[in-house]
């Protein structure tokens, strides 16, 4: 019996073997969501707080924008890194993943929308 | 004919940066639905695996070089704060931009979301072009992949869009060109 994250994984129409496992493409699914959600969050924090604002001008001339992407980027790519280290070997089901990086890539989108910032508490 | 200095910087991060990213997400977009159609996976040379393996570089490069310079070389001439009492506001456009309730609303919110939502492009399409060059078999084989490639792909373009979109709004009515250091491009001949 075959399982969804086995259905993901064909083998090579030329050679017929099977092809490497997809968990590494899951991670990197699954990490763009995270960074995405990441940067939603943190768009919010600077926003709220003048303390964290503050905290996260890295380069003054840009404000709070370089601390906030620069710490987006981060979480991004040490998703990634840990991911893939975690199910390099591994088939993940990739639909599943997606839909997961969606949800945290819309809410991400959201959270960077100026109107719905405004109907968070403390603003 | 002449443009300032920081008149041709924005030019460049947004119509040459910008506006190509756009295109050839356009490009991936097309790809990834002409793949939806093939009846069997297309066999691929050599010379067409690193041609296309080339252009996904290029647009993450360019998505990467389009938001990097405009937060760290365009936005800080966009937010810088004018000196007390200065009267003509054009040098300093967030400024000029809030000094009217008439065009506010193209910083707090064109501006507030345009900043933020961009970086999701360069950090989708990064990913988009990764799993497109290393999974190449898998992208043409499983449909989940190439499903969850589109979504990603269709998510870049709509916020690389509305980036786009809000920064030429914004240089319409607050152009980026500081106090003027005139590059000449052509002399009249009249």
């Amino acid at each position: 019996m075959s399982t969804a994250a086995q259905q993901s994984r064909p083998s090579s129409p030329a050679s017929g073997q099977q092809t490497p496992p997809v968990g590494p493409v899951a991670a990197a699914i699954l990490a763009t969501g995270i960074g995405c959600f990441a940067l939603g969050v943190l768009t919010v924090l600077a926003r709220a707080s003048q303390t964290l604002a503050a905290a996260l001008t890295w380069f003054a001339p840009t404000g709070p924008l370089s601390g906030v992407t620069s710490l987006a980027i981060l979480f991004w790519l040490l998703a990634w890194v840990g991911l893939a280290g975690l199910w390099r070997r591994r088939d993940v089901p990739i639909g599943r993943t997606t839909a997961v990086a969606l949800v945290l890539l819309a809410v991400g989108f959201l959270l960077t929308f100026p109107p719905f910032a405004a109907w968070l508490p403390g603003k | 004919m002449q443009i300032s200095l920081r008149g041709l910087a924005t030019s460049i991060h947004g119509m040459l940066f910008g506006a190509f990213f756009l295109l050839t997400i356009f490009g991936v977009l097309v790809e990834l639905c002409r793949q939806f159609g093939e009846t069997r996976p297309a066999e691929q040379s050599a010379r067409a695996r690193l041609l296309e393996s080339l252009y996904l570089t290029a647009t993450a490069a360019l998505g990467w070089a389009a938001v990097l310079s405009g937060a760290y070389i365009v936005f800080p001439w966009y937010r810088a704060v004018p000196p007390a009492g200065a009267i003509n506001l054009e040098p300093w456009p967030q400024a000029l931009l809030r000094s009217s309730r008439l065009t506010a609303g193209w910083h707090t919110f064109g501006m507030e979301w345009k900043e933020h939502v961009a970086w999701f492009a360069p950090m989708a399409m990064t990913t988009v072009a990764w799993i497109f060059i290393r999974y190449r078999t898998q992208v043409r084989t499983v449909p989940h992949l190439r499903t969850a490639l589109l979504l990603f792909t269709l998510a870049a373009f709509g916020s690389a869009a509305a980036a786009g979109l809000f920064g030429a709004m914004i240089n319409k009515h607050a152009p980026v060109a500081g106090i003027r250091t005139a590059i000449n491009i052509m002399e009249s001949t009249r």
